[in-house]
Parts: structure tokens; sequence; C-alpha cells
């Protein structure tokens, strides 16, 4: 299994192809959405880039669970839920989520993904 | 009118690549204007016709049961001006074709020298309210035969890629549906 550090910066080069962006905007704090400005079209570039530099599949809505957020079930007045909150821990426990619990708008969830949740992500779909 | 920016496809390979032609003429009316007194084919233009060949390889790999539309040009890198008289040749390789989205990579040649290297994401739109009117994708059937697909094409499998049956019938529900 590669190193934290290779996984990063085969990450980080990702990005800087399908961002546009310079390797050092990239560090590991840095929100995929927020500083380096990436859209929801982005993310279908991310996803095909990571499965071919990685050697992994990912399956719709696992970078970006759009079903969750956009279901009644999760989903109640404008924020998500208790149950949604649950449900997007099970689905990304990569990403760390405290604080968007503490006021969960459906609108700023796209904000929170980090490299760093990137890297971690890709660490938890590569072979033990 | 019809916006197309190629002229005729030499290769077609359904769902892997395509080679197309686009020849540059100073009977084009838009040379006259980019710029006066030194025509040049616009780098926009190069990029709307390897978007037209790209997404027409796209579009026949879904039967055109999916709207394809551009989406995003991760890369787009252009070396020399084109000139009238110059004849460009673009070649797309599909790199994937999922269900929400493709991406192809280019290059633009003319003669052996590459003028312009791209890369190019195509989404795919879901049916709903907002884009059902956008436009009818099973209309690119007849662009295919316009430009020589059907001459030259062939299946994943190597056999012959042939017209659709009852595309005449397709055309007059089309004409008749008013799309």
């Amino acid at each position: 299994m590669p190193s934290q550090n290779e996984v990063f910066e085969k990450v980080q080069s990702v990005l800087c192809e399908a961002l546009g962006v310079d390797e050092d905007e990239v560090t590991p704090e840095a929100t995929l959405v927020g500083d380096l400005g990436a859209e929801s079209i982005d993310f279908l570039d991310i996803v095909f880039r990571l499965e071919k530099a990685f050697d992994i599949k990912i399956s719709r809505g696992e970078l970006f669970p759009e079903d969750v957020l956009t279901s009644t079930d999760y989903v109640a007045n404008g924020k998500v839920t208790e149950t949604g909150i649950a449900e997007l821990r099970k689905r990304m426990p990569f990403v760390n989520l405290d604080k968007f619990a503490s006021n969960p708008n459906v609108k700023d969830f796209g904000t929170l993904l980090t490299v760093q949740d990137m890297v971690r992500f890709v660490e938890t779909k590569l072979p033990k | 009118m019809r916006w197309i920016w190629i002229d005729r496809f030499l290769e077609f390979e359904s769902g892997k690549r395509a080679v197309a032609i686009k020849n540059v003429s100073l009977a084009e009316e838009h040379l006259h204007d980019h710029f006066p007194g030194r025509p040049v084919m616009p780098n926009s233009l190069i990029t709307e016709g390897i978007a037209q060949t790209g997404g027409l390889l796209v579009g026949e790999y879904h039967s055109f049961a999916k709207k394809v539309v551009l989406a995003k040009l991760p890369k787009a890198v252009f070396h020399f001006p084109v000139i009238p008289g110059d004849t460009l040749r673009y070649e797309t390789t599909v790199d994937y074709i999922k269900d929400d989205g493709a991406m192809v990579t280019a290059v633009s040649k003319v003669g052996d020298r590459v003028q312009a290297e791209l890369e190019v994401v195509f989404a795919h739109l879901s049916d709903d309210d907002r884009t059902k009117n956008l436009f009818e994708p099973k209309n690119f059937v007849f662009t295919l035969k316009l430009l020589g697909v059907f001459d030259v094409g062939r299946r994943a499998d190597g056999s012959r890629l042939t017209e659709p049956p009852g595309l005449l019938k397709l055309e007059e529900e089309l004409k008749a549906a008013g799309t």
C-alpha cells in the first residue's frame, strides 16, 4: 500500500490537472469548492482521474452524496436532519462532519470537502 | 441553419475514436472579420469542431438516447494559427463514457503538425423539465449521415456501422413534432 505522502502527491496532481490550479495551492487543508474553485462538473472529471491514477472504481455519489442531500427523507427546511447526518457519516467516514452537523445547511455541504478528505477517501478504496 | 463545424468523418469507431476534417476556406464569412486583412480560423470554432467530433462519438455510443453537452475543457493548448486553405484533422479518443458524463482527448492537426491539444468533458443531462425541450438528441442521427459516418463507421466489434432502420420514419416523426 502506498504511503500517505504518495497518495497525497497523486491526488495533488489529479487536482492540478482537473482544476487548473498550481501545486502549491493544493494543500491538505484546502477545500475543493471554496479554495480550489471546483464546480459540480469538476467532480465527474476528478473521479475519472482518481480512478485512472489509483486503478480504483468510484461509484456515483460516493464523493458527493447528491441523493442524500436532495432526499426529503434526510433534508427538511434546507437543513440535513439527524437521520441525514447519520447517513452521511456512514457513507462518508473520510470526512469530518462535526462542524457541519452543528449547522447543517445543505448549501454549505459542498464547501466541506478538503484535499485531506480526498486522500483519506482514496486510502479507503486501495487494497489493504 | 445547422451549426456544424466539421465537414466529414474519415474514421468512426463506436465508443472508441473518431477522426473528422474541417476545410478552412475564405468563402466562410467569419474569416473576413477575424481579422480584417488577416484571416485566422478562430480557435473557439476549432474547439467547437472538436467538441462536435467527440460529442457525436459519445452520443452515438448511447444511440442518441442521452443529451450530451459540452461541460468543461480541462485542457486546451493551441500551437499556431490556422489560415484559409488549411485542412484541419480532428482526432478524438474516448477516455471514458459513464452514465453521467464522458471525456475525450483530442488533437487537431494541419498535415503532420499538431495544431491543438484538448481534453473535453461532456455531461449527460437528465431529462427533467428544464432540459426536456432543449434539443432532441435523435436528430443527430441525421448529422451523422450528413457527415458520412455511415460510410466509414465501425461498431466496437469491427462490423460496419449502418444507418439505424426506420430513419425516414423517424425524420417524419421529428418533423411532425416540430423538433
